[in-house]
């Protein structure tokens, strides 16, 4: 309790500070209810079958093993394919990249221009931009079912990479347009006095200063989109999927014993790039959040 | 909107076509967005619109139909269930997530140590796949394997959890998983607007005799306001459309017993050839999202809080 404290706070009497034991307790309880199911996954996955049935959900594996992984990454059978996750973690991460590059890159033009090219009716138009951001997504199932297959792009990558991108257009306009709100016009009246035009603007002076929001909006979109499960199951079959439709699959298909181990090993692995980059980029994932609630 | 300039001087003086290129160039550059927001969105909003008006059944037919899906949606005791469902699910899983959330930013903003650590784990739920959090959860939830046999092995033999294999109670395990996905990211909004209160207010009453409860109480939770607001449609649309945790989780059963509106509408659409319902419930589902957002993006759009932002 050596802390320095200049404002008041629920613990501040003398003595022994119950309050701060009570506050610690309950975070402490809290954080393990928030970290149990993480745990079971990670114990259960690396426990042999046998065990699995015959031990406790929480007990540490006897033996460790990493056969479960490699099971689900190569053997695993999805319906009747038993070729392991590892195509449909290739689908996920191809569709994912692609459609973050593009969305996120004409997210940022829009925002260039909602803010420094403001024109009558912008705000308009963002509002209807906006609103596309909270739809629910049955709304569109049928009308793109449709138009994908008029494309010639249903149950593919390609489809669902226009999908992502169409349907994320919004927040990535949203977070850039909300950053770049707060970046000074003078240094772009300044360069415009200088001669530069629309183009140079923005990749002289914007890009260079948009870090924060690019890996904002990355990280938002990377999460949104690897996890995204309606629009995959809706356009995409057998081999297309991508990983959240294929462990879904994989967990209701096997028939028999269930291989739980090789399902929450399969479930780690869908889990792994966003737990991933939550915590190498913890600080920016909780800023998209925000923005894309209360609009910074 | 704060920025008071509205349109660019074009640059030079004499408007070739370069010049007149340089001023629509802006908005070239936005129409693919705007078409695409206007067609995918709204035009689709429209198509889905019709066809809840027409005979389709397997694929999209034009012969209209008045109302009659929407009356074949409200007959079938199935949405009924989903409705009521929604009303469970939506009423718990906002209340919870809203006092827990807020239960665990006051905890957190009480200068802790290793608060960045603490905050982290409560909020990784909301970086993981519902898939994969509702196959974790139905998991642990599995009365055979998980809790019911932990509890059991501890000693208590009589203890029974099998709510998600319980008609009755399949619902809340959804609000279990969904509480558990979502609460941290309450609690982040929360923090966010505790850091931002004054604390020289909080000063002053601490020294006019006022005890912690009551200035939060008094002072500190009347500030949220806007961070409940905005905590609260967040939430509600959420579960509005949840889908993935219930499809993970329980598939929506045992039989239909945990069906949501988005799985009632997956259903018809998908499996049974019933492209007429599935429009019907869709546009139902839309109308009340819309309900709660539309005045509050107005409201954000408009407010005065964004043109100071």
């Amino acid at each position: 309790m050596a802390q320095h404290r200049d404002t008041p706070h629920l613990a501040q009497r003398k003595g022994f500070p119950w309050s701060r034991v009570v506050i610690y307790g309950l975070l402490g309880f809290f954080g393990l209810i928030y970290l149990l199911p993480l745990i079971v996954m990670i114990l259960t996955s690396l426990k042999p079958l046998p065990e699995i049935y015959a031990g406790s959900m929480i007990a540490l594996p006897q033996h460790w093993t990493v056969e479960p992984w490699i099971d689900a990454w190569e053997r695993s059978c999805v319906g009747l394919n038993c070729n392991g996750i590892k195509g449909y973690f290739w689908n996920s991460t191809k569709m994912t990249v692609l459609a973050v590059v593009i969305s996120t890159g004409i997210g940022l033009l829009n925002g260039y221009v909602l803010t420094k090219w403001k024109f009558k009716g912008a705000n308009l138009l963002f509002g209807l931009i906006l609103f596309g951001c909270f739809i629910p997504f049955q709304i569109v199932l049928i009308p793109m079912a449709h138009l994908l297959g008029k494309m010639g792009i249903a149950s593919s990558t390609t489809g669902l990479v226009f999908v992502h991108v169409v349907y994320g257009l919004c927040f990535t306009t949203l977070y850039a347009r909300n950053y770049y709100m707060a970046f000074p016009d003078e240094l772009v009246r300044a360069a415009m006095i200088d001669g530069a035009r629309f183009f140079s603007i923005f990749w002289r002076i914007l890009l260079p200063n948009s870090a924060p929001i690019i890996i904002v909006t990355v990280i938002w979109q990377f999460t949104n989109i690897w996890n995204d499960f309606l629009f995959g199951a809706s356009f995409s079959t057998g081999e297309s999927a991508p990983m959240t439709v294929a462990l879904n699959n994989l967990v209701n298909s096997s028939t028999g014993e269930r291989p739980y181990n090789v399902h929450m090993a399969a479930a780690m692995i869908a889990a792994l790039p966003t737990l991933l980059v939550y915590i190498f980029g913890g600080r920016y994932f909780v800023r998209g959040l925000m923005a894309g609630s209360v609009k910074g | 909107m704060a920025t008071s300039y509205t349109e660019m001087p074009a640059a030079p003086a004499t408007p070739g076509f370069g010049a007149r290129l340089q001023q629509l160039l802006p908005k070239l550059v936005l129409s693919p967005t705007v078409l695409i927001t206007l067609f995918f969105v709204y035009g689709f909003i429209v198509w889905t619109t019709y066809l809840s008006f027409t005979k389709s059944r397997g694929y999209p037919v034009h012969e209209l139909v008045g109302w009659l899906q929407y009356s074949r949606v409200w007959a079938q005791p199935r949405w009924h269930v989903a409705i009521h469902n929604l009303a469970v699910f939506g009423a718990l899983y906002v209340t919870i997530c809203l006092f827990l959330g807020l239960l665990l930013a006051i905890l957190l903003d009480q200068r802790i140590r290793q608060e960045g650590t603490v905050r982290a784990i409560f909020l990784y739920p909301m970086a993981i796949s519902f898939i994969v959090t509702g196959t974790a959860w139905k998991w642990m939830l599995n009365p055979g394997l998980g809790l019911e046999k932990l509890v059991r092995d501890w000693g208590w033999t009589d203890f029974t959890f099998d709510w998600i294999v319980n008609e009755d109670m399949a619902i809340y395990t959804v609000v279990i998983a969904g509480v558990w996905q979502a609460s941290g990211f309450v609690m982040a909004m929360f923090l966010a607007g505790l850091r931002g209160i004054d604390q020289d207010i909080i000063k002053a009453a601490s020294i006019d005799g006022a005890t912690m409860p009551r200035i939060y109480w008094r002072i500190i939770l009347p500030q949220l306001r806007p961070v409940f607001l905005s905590s609260l449609v967040i939430l509600a649309h959420l579960a509005i459309k949840s889908y993935d945790l219930v499809v993970a989780l329980t598939g929506g059963g045992p039989g239909y017993a945990t069906d949501l509106p988005s799985t009632f509408m997956y259903a018809h659409t998908f499996t049974r050839n019933q492209l007429g319902m599935g429009a019907a419930s869709a546009v139902m589902m839309l109308l009340t999202v819309a309900a709660i957002m539309v005045p509050f993006l107005y409201s954000e759009v408009r407010g005065p809080r964004t043109a100071t932002e």
